[in-house]
Parts: C-alpha cells; sequence; structure tokens
C-alpha cells in the first residue's frame, strides 16, 4: 500500500518553537527487595524543532525517560525543562504522548479515537471529530473514518493513535517505540509515512527505539542509551536532510558508519 | 441452527422424562403434574395465570430498575473513592449473606403489603452482581489507557465517561445477565412473604389447594420469564457493545 502525505497543502496544527531540556537526571524505583535505578545522571538536549532518537537496549529505562518528559512521573534526582518550564503541569501541556500499543478504544470508530485527546482537553465530540477529520483526508486514512479498530491493521492503528498524538497541536512529540508491534514491511512503510507526516506538522520529537536504522532513518541526532542503569553514552548527528529516501539511505556510506558507531556504543 | 437444534432436543428430552416420571404408578398425582395436565392448567386458567404473572413481571422489572440505578451508583461511588470502596465491600458482602426468606416477612411489615416489599427484595437480590461486576469492569481499565488520558490532561469525571465506563459496559451487562436470571425468584420470596397478587403468591396457593397442575403451570411461567429476561440482557449487551464480538472474532 502506497501512501504518500501530502505536505504544504493545509497550515500545520502546530509550529515547533520549544524545546526539551534534561538534566542531570535520575529515577530509581523503590521495591520491597531492592531499589532498581533507572536512569542515572540523562543529560539531553532536544532542540526546536528536532527530531532526536533515542536507542537503547530493552529495560534501560529508555520509556522513563518519556514519561519523566511527558510529566507522567518527577525525577528523584536533576530537572526536565519543557517549553522552558520545570512544572510537571506545564510538561504534561506541552507534551503530546504517544505509547508503546496504540491503546484505540475499541468501542470507538477511527475518527472517535482520532479525536480522543482534544475531547479530553475539553473540546466538544462534534467539534473535535470535525477538526480530526481532514487530517484523515491528509494522512492517507480516508474512508477509514468509520472503522472500528478491530477491523483496522496494525499500521493503521498506528496511524490514527499519530493523528490522535498530533491533533491537539502541542509543541512537543514523545513516540515510545511506535512501531516496535508491526512487521517487517508494515514498519518501513510506516517509517516513510512519519518522516512524510513531520514534513506536514514539523514538532519537536523526543521518539524512543530499540532499532538503530529506525533512530537514524527518522531522526536529526541520535542519543545512544546504556544498560540500566541508564544514561547517554553517545550522541551521534545524521547529516542527512529530513525527509530521507529510504534505499538511499540504507546504501549512504555517512549512515553505514553512523550505524556501526551506533552499534558499538550500544555494545553489540 | 445446529444451536437451535440442540436447544430442541434438549427440550424434548426433558419433556419426555418429565412425562415418564408423572407416568410413574409410584409417583404421586398430587407431586406431580404431567405436562399434558399442565398444558390443560395453562389452557384453563389462562387469564388467572396471565393477570398474576403480569404483576409478578412488573415487579420484577420495577426491582431490576432500581438496581441497576443503585448498582451503577454505587459501583462509581466505589470505583472514585477507595475509602468509601474498602469501607462497604464487606457490607455488600453482608448484604448477600442475610436469608431472603428471613428478610421479606420484615419487608412485608416495614412496607405493607402492597408493591414495595416486592421490589426491595427484587433489588436487593440483583443489586449485588450488578455492582460487583460493573466494579471489576471499573477497576480492570488498562493502566495504560489511564495513562493516556492523565497525559492529554483529561479530568478524572472525563477519563470516567470515555474510558472507564465504556469499558466496563460488557461487565455490566454480565451482572444484569445474573440478575435477571435471579430476579423473579426475588419477586417470589416477596409475593410469599404476603401478597394479594402475583404468580408466586398463586403457586402458593395452589400447592395449599392441591392444585398441583396450576402450581406447575405458574412454576413454568416463572421460568420462562426468568429465560426471557436473561435473553433480553443478553441481546441488549449484543446490540449496546457491538465492538464486543468483533473483538472476539478478530
Amino acid at each position: 500500500m502506497e501512501t504518500k502525505v501530502e505536505a504544504s497543502v493545509a497550515e500545520p496544527l502546530s509550529v515547533p518553537g520549544q524545546g526539551v531540556t534534561v538534566k542531570g537526571v535520575g529515577r530509581t524505583y523503590g521495591s520491597r527487595r531492592a531499589d532498581v535505578t533507572a536512569l542515572e545522571g540523562v543529560d539531553l538536549e532536544v532542540r526546536a524543532g528536532e527530531v532526536l532518537g533515542v536507542v537503547g537496549p530493552s529495560g534501560c529505562g529508555k520509556s522513563t525517560l518519556l514519561e519523566l518528559v511527558a510529566g507522567l512521573q518527577e525525577p528523584d534526582a536533576g530537572a526536565v525543562e519543557v517549553a522552558g518550564d520545570t512544572g510537571a503541569d506545564a510538561r504534561r501541556a506541552a507534551c503530546s504522548f504517544m505509547p508503546q500499543r496504540d491503546l484505540l478504544l475499541p468501542w470507538r470508530d477511527a475518527l472517535g479515537n482520532a479525536a480522543l485527546a482534544l475531547e479530553s482537553q475539553g473540546v466538544r465530540r462534534r467539534e473535535a471529530r470535525e477538526r480530526a477529520a481532514p487530517l484523515f483526508e491528509r494522512f492517507g486514512l480516508a474512508e477509514f473514518e468509520d472503522a472500528r479498530p478491530a477491523a483496522l491493521s496494525g499500521g493503521m492503528r498506528q496511524r490514527v493513535a499519530f493523528l490522535r498524538t498530533l491533533l491537539p497541536g502541542r509543541p512537543v512529540l514523545l513516540l515510545d517505540e511506535p512501531f516496535a508491534s508491526l512487521d517487517a514491511i508494515t514498519r518501513a512503510e510506516m517509517q516513510a509515512w512519519l518522516a512524510g507526516a513531520l514534513e506536514a506538522e514539523p514538532r519537536t520529537v523526543l521518539l524512543v527505539t530499540h532499532d538503530v536504522e529506525e533512530a537514524l532513518f527518522l531522526s536529526d541526532r541520535v542519543a545512544v542509551m546504556s544498560r540500566r542503569p541508564g544514561r547517554i553514552v553517545s550522541e551521534l548527528e545524521v547529516p542527512l536532510a529530513r525527509p530521507r529516501d529510504r534505499r538511499a539511505a540504507v546504501a549512504d556510506p555517512q549512515l553505514i558508519r553512523l550505524r556501526e558507531r551506533a552499534l558499538e556504543a550500544l555494545g553489540a | 441452527m445446529k444451536r437451535a437444534l440442540l436447544v430442541s432436543l434438549m427440550l424434548a428430552g426433558a419433556l419426555g422424562a418429565w412425562a415418564w416420571i408423572a407416568s410413574l404408578e409410584s409417583v404421586d398425582d398430587l407431586l406431580v403434574a404431567s405436562p399434558r395436565e399442565t398444558a390443560e392448567a395453562l389452557g384453563e386458567d389462562r387469564a388467572l395465570l396471565l393477570d398474576n404473572a403480569w404483576v409478578t413481571l412488573y415487579e420484577v422489572l420495577l426491582g431490576l430498575a432500581v438496581s441497576i440505578a443503585a448498582g451503577l451508583g454505587f459501583a462509581v461511588a466505589m470505583h472514585l473513592n477507595r475509602t468509601l470502596r474498602e469501607a462497604t465491600y464487606p457490607l455488600l458482602v453482608a448484604s448477600q449473606a442475610i436469608p431472603i426468606v428471613v428478610l421479606a416477612p420484615i419487608f412485608v411489615l416495614a412496607f405493607d403489603y402492597g408493591i414495595g416489599p416486592k421490589i426491595a427484595i427484587v433489588a436487593l437480590i440483583c443489586f449485588f452482581p450488578i455492582t460487583v461486576n460493573v466494579l471489576d469492569g471499573l477497576r480492570a481499565v488498562d493502566s495504560d489507557h489511564l495513562k493516556l488520558m492523565r497525559s492529554y490532561g483529561a479530568s478524572r469525571l472525563r477519563t470516567l465517561r470515555s474510558v472507564e465506563l465504556p469499558a466496563a459496559l460488557p461487565s455490566f451487562f454480565s451482572g444484569l445477565r445474573v440478575a435477571a436470571s435471579v430476579s423473579v425468584i426475588g419477586a417470589v420470596f416477596g409475593e410469599w412473604a404476603g401478597a394479594d397478587e402475583g404468580l408466586g403468591r398463586l403457586v402458593l396457593r395452589g400447592n395449599d389447594e392441591l392444585q398441583t397442575p396450576r402450581v406447575y403451570a405458574g412454576i413454568l411461567i416463572l421460568t420462562f420469564m426468568a429465560v426471557a429476561l436473561f435473553s433480553l440482557a443478553s441481546l441488549a449487551e449484543r446490540l449496546a457493545c457491538p465492538w464486543n464480538r468483533d473483538e472476539r472474532t478478530a
């Protein structure tokens, strides 16, 4: 299935003017047996309008990092600043969070699911649906508005979840392994789709993934995290303009070198 | 189709067994009315049975309505307030431990002879499965969904309305199905404690007056009522939660 995102047909919902700063952040979970340190001394900066990929092995605290930025958790050490504010409420208001699972509500149709974030902010149901409708057109989901999630393929569900994330028009997107549950072919298709979508709707993006290639293909910079306790061990600049052509990117010698460096930093 | 055939075969088998037991020499006619005698009673006492069946159905439906309203209200309140939940859960369970047989006459004393005690008893029996099931449904909501709503800045009430209540709807219907099937028993107990009309009272009087076929006819109608209510609840669930089925088949 070839679906292209039409860029510049419509005004974007939001423009990225806000960055994310993570300074010396640590997070420890207390449990009865022993304390588990998920993150330790994490420094990270996502510049306004930039896509920062974070790669790391499973259980390195990537999801914790996202939840800290999203204002769903508080750090035990250090500070997280989003759009110039460290308060949890301010962070929540500036970020739109897309979890690993699509979490679509099975009783709502696709349009209703995409409208959920808007409704949560107090927008009336009908208006939220009306605002979501044009995005279905723009992002290759036309005619799927009335479909319930059970009738959608994994890739389509992920697209609806992404539109739901996009619709509130918040400047910062936090994507937690958005394509981890998809098969390889669908994943490649979705990565291209996301690259196009981010061109049409530019945001400041923090993308967490365990897939080095995905991170290199989609990001302006890639930060590599260590095993638990997670910290940033390497930061790589990807010197290619976005969106990228997959075939060219796969063969690009610079990307191949970056991939090797990233894998080396991961200790793989 | 295959299911309809199976059900028909089962019913025919049960009817045959009933007819056979009733035909045995050693079985007293006052204890067991044959299917034929029961059918005759259904025909002859049609008006009497129907008049009383309506009364009982009315009690059952009103009792169910009260239990639905109270059950939903309690479940949501207990879900939203942990202290309330922990304080009242034992009471909720205790409410089911009280034998209705003991309670029914007290209700009649308290509420008089009319429809009040019947509704109260039906509601008391039905309230429990509804409350427990709705509460379980509300608490079983995926915590990731709640986290997502929190990240959107949704209010507690919005999360309840958009996520938790719809998610608990299938559980509510499970509770309603159980409630529907026991509701008729509640009405019969209520009438037994004191009533001028109703199918339960008719059956009990028929027992005293040794009108065994009429008793059997009444029991048959009561059973049919419970089965019909159960089926109605299942149908309502299918209409109200169509996603539940496509999830299962997907």
